[in-house]
């Protein structure tokens, strides 16, 4: 069976099981645009540098139901992060969010299935902005996530309030009895006034092959704030496209920070929409990838309206066969006059097979603005090298040393303190040596 | 101490070094001097292990050892230092975290027990007081956005924290006014002993008022052409580079 007719297979299961879920028809739509494009191969500008069609000639198990699942509390305890005591954490399990499991522990969250709020209240909302990232993305690894949304979550930060801890959102595969397919959705609406801090995982338990394809889209109203940090440490033989879109709909404020430090096969997108005046973005990125791992950034900063800031950048450490991509955009629309969008990708090289592309695009179509963007590819700095030896360093621990404060100016972008120490933790590690 | 024996080197196939002949004994501070292109900053970075230069001819030996055939860390744990004259910036990496790894490696290589964080900070106050650094550089990063006073300041902060037995000061003075090289020429004084040496390398006689050399070396095109106490150092002073040049150049040529 090939995948297209596998898919179709198993749409049509999901469709006939959640026949009343509110979201058949936004699921139809989608299915018929994947049907249409498929999964992107290389000849996509977009997934040029990035092959992902090559892992969908095997067979996954893709759950459309929840069951409960045969992982132990000794798995679940291992997956979670420093801080989880205080946190709220939610889990998807194989793409699915697990409400038995997750822990709300703020007063000013609410969360509920999406397909629930997709009916009550929130149904403006959602209709709104559910599937707003199909505008960006627009190929059928998108829509496939969108044609299969089930067991979707949607969380709400009332209106001017500020959950003390950060919310953990931790997906886990358990691929221990065959490949697994999964495919978490999420839409998160952060109110007027409202703040909110999330840090998000991914982990595969067992030995088989993983893909993860998630969407999380996210509204921030007028005078909100997000942080949200993304690590990625899975292992070798898992993959993953991570959508994270984000729209400013209020002068608000977005901070993001996407620390990649394994996996087999990863692709990020991450949009951000500044759809009100005065809006302000950070985006901070740190990869640091050996073996043969694939990690490949994409950005989009699209300047919709007048006034706003946005700041970006990438740093990326490439050791062994292992490569990198950097594609960031920036778009700043006809209206968007005053505009300041800066945008800067650097990275380091520490074999000769490593490779990294690195591509930023301004596409400007407003005159009163200000932009920048820049990118460097080079060797480890051999007179920086040089200086630490004299002081009597090894060259090894002189190599770790300029290595963390390489990253260390995108580690200080982390502001949850245990959530900090933990990825600083997973870089002196993986450094082998701690400079603390 | 030091015993450098018909030193030849070059960068890229060029020769610098012609062949230096060197020995420093324990107590003794050198000055070598010399115009612009002498070989001088050279002489220092092959003695400190820089990998740009190649030696193709020659030897140098430290405390009885092949100084060559050791990596620059080696060196620092033997006991040799250098002074940059043009320390470089590590943005990330904190003074204070450089500097305990540092004196923590070389204590490992002599086969000693890491200091323990009370005793290093202690030592690392007084240090700090004794070249006058303000202690808000030891959380900043090493030589970042650094003035060029502060940064040949912390070279010798360096110097005191890890005790060398030999340290070379490659133009240590240049773009310091005569408050720093005050401090610097202290710094400097107060750390020597008869166990000690110290190799100066100065284009100007100055630095040599306050750090007082026992022997001057005059460097030109890659060997040393003259040798003398400080009054060489004056007469140079005094008589520019010129004189040794034209005398140099003058004796060349009839010896052809």
């Amino acid at each position: 069976m090939n995948t297209i007719e596998y898919f179709k297979e198993r749409f049509d299961l999901l469709q006939s099981v959640h026949k009343d879920s509110g979201l058949d028809i936004i699921r139809q739509k989608a299915f018929n645009t994947f049907n249409k494009m498929g999964i992107p191969t290389t000849r996509h500008e977009e997934w040029k540098y990035t092959r992902i069609s090559g892992l969908f000639n095997k067979e996954y198990q893709f759950p459309v139901t929840q069951t409960a699942t045969s992982l132990s509390q000794k798995d679940l305890d291992a997956v979670r992060l420093p801080g989880h005591e205080q946190a709220s954490e939610l889990f998807f399990i194989n793409g699915l969010f697990s409400f038995p499991l997750s822990v709300v522990r703020s007063e000013a969250l609410v969360v509920m299935p999406l397909e629930e709020a997709a009916k009550n209240e929130y149904k403006n909302i959602v209709s709104k902005n559910f599937g707003h990232s199909s505008n960006y993305l627009k190929d059928g690894i998108n829509a496939l996530n969108t044609a299969f949304v089930q067991g979707a979550v949607f969380i709400h930060v009332k209106k001017g309030q500020i959950p003390e801890h950060p919310i953990y959102i931790y997906n886990i595969t358990d691929a221990r009895s065959g490949n697994i397919l999964s495919q978490p959705r999420s839409l998160m609406y952060i109110s007027e006034n409202a703040q909110v801090q999330m840090v998000e995982t991914y982990t595969t338990i067992g030995l088989e092959e993983s893909f993860t394809n998630q969407v999380m889209e996210i509204i921030v109203e007028k005078d909100a704030r997000v942080e949200y940090y993304k690590i990625q440490n899975d292992a070798s033989h898992t993959n993953q496209v991570s959508t994270t879109h984000i729209r400013q709909v209020g002068k608000s404020y977005t901070h993001t920070v996407t620390i990649s430090l394994n996996g087999g096969i990863v692709r990020n997108n991450l949009n951000v929409v500044l759809d009100a005046e005065y809006c302000e973005a950070h985006l901070y990125g740190l990869y640091f990838q050996q073996g043969q791992s694939h990690i490949d950034n994409h950005t989009v900063v699209d300047n919709v309206k007048p006034n706003c800031f946005s700041n970006e950048l990438y740093k990326g450490i490439i050791d062994d066969n292992a490569t990198g991509v950097f594609n960031g955009k920036i778009f700043v629309q006809p209206q968007a006059q005053k505009t300041n969008a800066y945008q800067s990708n650097k990275n380091v090289l520490l074999s000769d097979t490593a490779s990294v592309n690195s591509k930023p695009q301004l596409e400007i179509f407003a005159n009163d603005v200000k932009c920048s963007h820049g990118c460097t590819v080079g060797r480890l700095n051999e007179e920086g090298l040089f200086y630490l030896q004299s002081r009597g360093i090894s060259e090894k621990i002189a190599r770790s040393l300029l290595l963390h404060a390489f990253a260390v100016d995108i580690l200080e972008h982390i502001k949850p303190e245990p959530i900090r120490k933990y990825v600083d933790k997973l870089i002196s590690e993986r450094l082998e040596f701690d400079i603390t | 101490m030091l015993t450098i024996h018909n030193l030849h080197a070059g960068i890229e196939g060029k020769e610098i070094l012609n062949g230096i002949n060197l020995e420093i004994k324990p107590g003794e501070v050198h000055a070598i001097m010399g115009p612009n292109g002498s070989g001088k900053s050279t002489l220092a970075s092959v003695l400190a292990g820089r990998k740009d230069f190649e030696v193709t001819e020659g030897s140098v030996e430290f405390f009885g050892k092949d100084l060559l055939g050791m990596p620059p860390e080696k060196r620092a744990g033997e006991g040799l230092f250098l002074a940059f004259q043009y320390p470089v910036e590590i943005p990330g990496l904190s003074t204070t975290n450089f500097i305990k790894t540092a004196v923590n490696e070389i204590r490992k290589y002599r086969g000693e027990e890491p200091m323990d964080a009370l005793a290093f900070l202690k030592l690392m106050k007084e240090q700090m007081a004794m070249m006058d650094i303000d202690q808000s550089l030891l959380s900043r990063s090493l030589n970042e956005g650094f003035s060029g006073g502060e940064k040949k300041r912390n070279e010798i902060f360096q110097m005191a924290m890890l005790k060398p037995k030999l340290a070379i000061l490659d133009e240590t003075d240049s773009g310091l006014d005569i408050d720093a090289i005050r401090i610097v020429a202290n710094g400097v004084n107060k750390l020597r002993s008869k166990d000690n040496a110290v190799l100066v390398v100065t284009h100007y006689q100055r630095l040599l008022d306050y750090i007082i050399p026992d022997f001057v070396h005059v460097l030109y095109n890659g060997r040393i052409v003259r040798s003398g106490s400080k009054k060489l150092a004056l007469e140079l002073e005094e008589k520019g580079y010129d004189f040794i040049k034209n005398e140099i150049d003058v004796s060349e040529e009839v010896n052809q």
